[in-house]
C-alpha cells in the first residue's frame, strides 16, 4: 500500500499543473471562482485551448484523437483542472457520445462526428430523459417510425441541458413498441436545425435557464444516423452512462468549494472574531472535511483498479452518492457562512456583460444560487436513490 | 391545557386562509415580480381591512390582538400560501418598536401602519454586524438642532417600499457595547440618505442604505437616548416568532405539495409514493414538522415571559426550526426530481423562502450557541 503517486503520475502532475498556469486565461478562472455563469463562447474558448495541446478528449484511446490516458491520469487532470478554477469541460460529446460512437458507430460516424466533437463544429445536449421517463428511463415514448431512408420522429425530450447552444442531440427514441420496454429503444442523432425540431427553455430555482424542453414535430433523421443496430438503443445508452459516472465523486469541485468556505469563513466575522474561529461552525466544517478526506481515498481506490483493466462498475453509486451528498453540505455552510448577504437575489451578477458592484463582498453573490442549483447533483445522472438501489441490488445482493 | 385556538382566533384563521387562498393567483404573483415594492398594494389593503394588521397590536396601541399566539396564528397562514406581503417589517419590526417606544406624535403612526397606509422598515444591521444586535457603529453625532447620522446599514428588509425608516446609530460607548445605541424615525426621503434596492432570493425586497450626513432633529429620536437595545431585543423575540410560524407554514405547504405529487407521479408503472424508500423519508419529515409546530408554541407561550427565559425558548425554536427547515427543503426536493428545480413549479418559491429563514435573526449556528450560554452551560 502506497498512498502516493509515482514519479511518473507526479511528473504528469507537474506538467498538468504547468500547462494551466500558463494557458488558461484569467477572464476564465476569475468567472469559475465567483461562480458566474460561463457562455458558450467561454466553455468554447477553453475547449479550443485544450484541443490545441491535445489534452482535450481525456477520455478517447489515441485513435481517435484522444489522450489514451489511465484512469489516475484522468483524475489527476481533472483534480488540476478544479484547482485551477478552469471551466469544466463540456460532457455531451466529449465524455458521452464520443465513446458510444468509437464502441458502437460506423466507420463513417466515427470519421465525420469525432473530429467536429474535438473542433468544436458540434456542440452535442442529451435527450435521455421525458416528461413521463425520468428514473424509469426505459419507458422512453418518443417515437421514430421508419420511412424509406429516414426516421420519423415524434415526441418531446426534457431537461436537456445547455440545449440552448446545441446544433445536434442523440436521444433514446422508441423504434418498436414488441417486447420488453428496453427491447425497443434506438440511439438517433439528430440535427436540431432540421425542420420540425423546437426547444423551449426553462428556468431554474437559481434564475438561470441551464435545462430546455425539446419537441420533435414529424422531424425526418436520415436512417444513417442510427448508432449501432435498430432497438439495440438501451444497450448503448447504458454504457454512456458508465462513462458519464465517471469522476463522479467530484472531489475537486469539493475540494475547490471547502478552500473557497474556508475563506469566506476567515474573512466573515461573527462577534468580533473570524467566522472560523466559531467553534460551532468550525465543527461543520471540520465534519465536512473529514468526510472528503476519506472520500477522495475511497474514489482513489476505485479509480485505481479501473486503470489495472477493472472497470468500476457499481462502487461508482457508492461515490456518486457520498459525493454528491459532501458538495452539497459545502453548499449549505457557504450560504451560512455568509450570513445576512445570502439573501438578495443577484441573478444579475452572475451574467455575463454585468459590472454592476455586487451586493455585499463579492464572495457572497453566488452562494444562494450554487447552493439551490446544486441540488441537481442527485438527482441527475440517476437519483441517488437510484443509486441506492443499484448497491442494494449488484453489491449487496439483496 | 388546551391546544385549541379561542373562538375569536378560528375566525381569523379560517378568513385570513380563503383571503389568501383567493388573493394569490397566478395572475396576482406575476404582478408581485414584476411590481418594484416586491408585493401587492392590492393584497395589503384586503389584509388591513380584515384586521389581519390589527390583530398584531395589542388593544392599547389600537389592534385587537399582540399576544404570541395571535402572531403565530397570522404568519402561519401566511407562510402556507407563500405569501410576500412585508408584514413583519412593518408590523413586528417597524410598529412593534414605535408601539413600544413612540412619543404620543409617533405612537400614533401606529394607526395608520393597521390601517395598512403606512410602511415600515427597520434599519439595524450593518455590512459586518451578522447577527449581533449589540454591533453598531452607525453614528448619531450631536448637532445644535438635534443629530447628524452616518453609517451604512446592510439588507434593510422593505426599505423600498417603507414610507418612515427607524434607523439605530450609536450616541454613546464603542461598536460592541450594548449600552450607547438610539432609534431614530426618519421619513424615507430624508436628504442625505441613499437606497441601493433590489429583490431578494425569497420574494420581498431589500436596500443596502448609506446615511452621509443627515441632519435630523431632536423630535426624530425614538425612545430614550443610549437604552434602545432592550426594545430591539423585544422586537427581534417576536420578529423570530413570526418568521419561525411563517417558516412553519411554508413546511406544511411543501408537505402538502410534496405528499400530493408523490401520489400522482408515476415511474415503473406505480406512483412513486408506493416505494418505501420515499415513504419513510416523508414520515420523517412529518415528524420534524411536528417539533417545529411544537417549537412555535412554546415561544408563543412565552413571549412575553422575562427576558431570560423567553430568550431560551427564541433561541431553542430559531435553531430547530433551521435545522427541520433545511430537512423540508432538501428532501422535497430531492423527491420531486428534476420538476422541483424549476421557477415555475409552485415547490421553487416556498423552498426558496424557507431557505432564506435561516439568514434572518441568527442562524441555526447563532442560536445553538446563544442557547447554551442560556441554559446549558
Ligand atoms: C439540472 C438538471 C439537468 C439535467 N440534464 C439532463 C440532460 O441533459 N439530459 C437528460 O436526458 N436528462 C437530464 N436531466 C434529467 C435527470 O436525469 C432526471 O431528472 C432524473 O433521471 C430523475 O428523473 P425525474 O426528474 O423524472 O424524477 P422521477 O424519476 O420522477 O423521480 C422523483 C423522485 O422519485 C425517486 N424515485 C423514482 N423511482 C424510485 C424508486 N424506484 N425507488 C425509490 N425512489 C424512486 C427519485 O429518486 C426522485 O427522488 C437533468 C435533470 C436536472 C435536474
Amino acid at each position: 500500500m502506497d498512498l502516493s503517486y509515482t514519479d511518473e503520475e507526479r511528473a504528469f502532475r507537474d506538467e498538468v499543473r504547468a500547462f494551466m498556469a500558463e494557458h488558461l486565461p484569467a477572464s476564465l478562472s476569475d468567472k469559475v471562482k465567483r461562480g458566474q455563469t460561463l457562455t458558450k463562447a467561454d466553455h468554447e474558448k477553453w475547449h479550443a485551448i485544450l484541443n490545441a495541446k491535445g489534452w482535450l478528449a481525456g477520455n478517447w484511446p489515441v485513435a481517435f484523437g484522444g489522450t489514451g490516458w489511465n484512469a489516475v491520469q484522468r483524475h489527476i487532470f481533472d483534480d488540476e483542472m478544479t484547482k485551477a478554477s478552469a471551466p469544466r469541460i463540456v460532457p455531451f460529446g466529449l465524455a458521452m457520445l464520443g465513446p458510444v460512437l468509437q464502441k458502437f458507430g460506423s466507420k463513417e460516424q466515427q470519421d465525420y462526428y469525432l473530429p467536429r466533437i474535438l473542433n468544436g463544429d458540434d456542440w452535442w445536449c442529451q435527450g435521455y430523459s421525458e416528461p413521463g421517463a425520468g428514473s424509469d428511463l426505459a419507458s422512453v415514448r418518443t417515437t421514430a417510425e421508419r420511412d424509406g431512408d429516414d426516421y420519423i420522429v415524434n415526441g418531446q425530450k426534457t431537461w436537456t441541458t445547455l440545449g440552448q447552444h446545441a446544433n445536434m442531440i442523440f436521444c433514446l427514441v422508441r423504434s418498436s413498441k414488441e417486447g420488453k420496454p428496453q427491447e425497443g429503444i434506438s440511439f438517433l442523432l439528430i440535427d436540431m436545425t432540421a425542420p420540425g425540431v423546437t426547444i423551449r427553455p426553462i428556468v431554474l430555482i437559481d434564475g438561470e435557464p441551464e435545462v430546455n424542453e425539446v419537441f420533435f414535430d414529424a422531424v425526418r433523421v436520415p436512417a444513417a444516423n442510427l448508432v449501432g443496430e435498430e432497438n439495440k438503443g438501451w444497450t448503448y445508452a447504458k454504457y454512456l452512462l458508465t462513462h458519464e459516472r465517471t469522476n463522479i465523486a467530484g472531489v475537486g469541485f469539493a475540494r475547490a468549494g471547502l478552500e473557497n468556505l474556508k475563506r469566506i469563513a476567515r474573512l466573515e466575522r461573527a462577534d468580533g472574531k473570524p467566522l472560523i474561529q466559531n467553534p460551532h461552525f468550525a465543527a461543520r466544517i471540520a465534519r465536512v472535511e473529514i468526510d472528503l478526506m476519506a472520500m477522495s481515498t475511497t474514489n482513489l481506490r476505485v479509480v485505481s483498479k479501473a486503470a489495472a483493466g477493472q472497470a468500476p462498475g457499481a462502487e461508482s453509486s457508492m461515490l456518486k452518492i457520498k459525493g454528491t451528498v459532501i458538495r452539497q453540505e459545502i453548499n449549505a455552510l457557504t450560504r451560512n457562512a455568509v450570513g445576512p448577504y445570502a439573501m438578495p437575489f443577484a441573478s444579475e451578477g452572475l451574467t455575463e456583460g454585468s459590472n454592476a458592484e455586487p451586493i455585499g463582498p463579492d464572495y457572497a453573490r453566488a452562494a444562494t444560487a450554487q447552493y439551490l442549483n446544486n441540488r441537481k447533483l442527485s438527482i441527475y445522472g440517476g437519483s441517488n436513490e437510484v443509486q441506492r438501489t443499484i448497491i442494494s441490488k449488484a453489491i449487496l445482493e439483496l | 391545557m388546551n391546544f385549541d385556538l379561542t373562538d375569536e382566533r378560528q375566525m381569523l384563521q379560517d378568513g385570513l386562509r380563503r383571503y389568501l387562498g383567493d388573493a394569490y393567483t397566478p395572475a396576482s404573483v406575476s404582478a408581485i415580480d414584476a411590481a418594484e415594492r416586491g408585493f401587492s398594494p392590492a393584497i395589503w389593503q384586503g389584509l388591513a381591512e380584515m384586521g389581519v394588521i390589527g390583530a398584531l397590536f395589542g388593544e392599547g396601541d389600537g389592534g385587537f390582538g399582540g399576544a404570541g399566539f395571535d402572531i403565530a396564528l397570522v404568519f402561519e397562514e401566511m407562510g402556507r400560501i407563500g405569501a410576500v406581503d412585508p408584514l413583519l417589517d412593518t408590523a413586528i419590526l417597524g410598529g412593534g418598536l414605535l408601539a413600544a417606544l413612540g412619543t404620543d406624535a409617533q405612537v400614533s403612526s401606529v394607526r395608520d401602519v393597521i390601517d395598512g397606509t403606512m410602511h415600515l422598515a427597520l434599519a439595524h444591521g450593518e455590512p459586518t454586524s451578522r447577527y449581533d444586535l449589540t454591533r453598531v457603529t452607525t453614528t448619531a453625532q450631536k448637532t445644535p438642532t438635534g443629530y447628524r447620522l452616518d453609517g451604512r446599514k446592510a439588507v434593510v428588509v422593505n426599505a423600498p417600499a417603507a414610507d418612515m425608516i427607524i434607523v439605530s446609530a450609536r450616541t454613546n460607548g464603542n461598536m460592541a457595547e450594548a449600552n450607547g445605541i438610539s432609534l431614530f424615525l426618519l421619513p424615507a426621503d430624508t436628504p442625505g440618505l441613499t437606497l441601493r434596492s433590489y429583490p431578494m432570493a425569497g420574494g420581498g425586497q431589500a436596500a443596502e442604505i448609506v446615511l452621509d450626513g443627515v441632519e435630523i432633529g431632536n423630535a426624530a429620536r425614538l425612545g430614550p437616548e443610549n437604552a434602545a437595545l432592550g426594545a430591539l431585543e423585544t422586537a427581534t423575540a417576536r420578529a423570530i416568532l413570526a418568521i419561525s410560524a411563517e417558516a412553519l407554514g411554508l413546511m406544511e405547504a411543501i408537505r402538502a405539495l410534496t405528499t400530493d405529487y408523490l401520489k400522482t407521479r408515476k415511474q415503473f408503472g406505480k406512483p412513486i409514493g408506493q416505494f418505501q424508500a420515499l415513504q419513510h423519508r416523508m414520515a420523517d419529515m412529518l415528524i420534524e414538522i411536528e417539533q417545529a409546530r411544537s417549537a412555535v408554541i412554546n415561544l408563543a407561550g412565552h413571549i412575553d415571559a422575562p427576558a431570560a427565559l423567553r430568550d431560551t425558548h427564541v433561541s431553542a425554536t430559531k435553531n430547530l426550526i433551521g435545522i427541520v427547515a433545511k430537512q423540508v427543503v432538501e428532501e422535497s426536493i430531492q423527491m420531486h426530481g428534476g420538476i422541483g428545480m424549476t421557477q415555475e413549479y409552485a415547490l421553487g418559491h416556498l423552498a426558496k423562502r424557507l431557505t432564506m429563514v435561516d439568514h434572518r435573526f441568527g442562524d441555526t449556528t447563532h442560536h445553538l450557541e446563544r442557547f447554551i450560554t442560556l441554559a446549558v452551560a
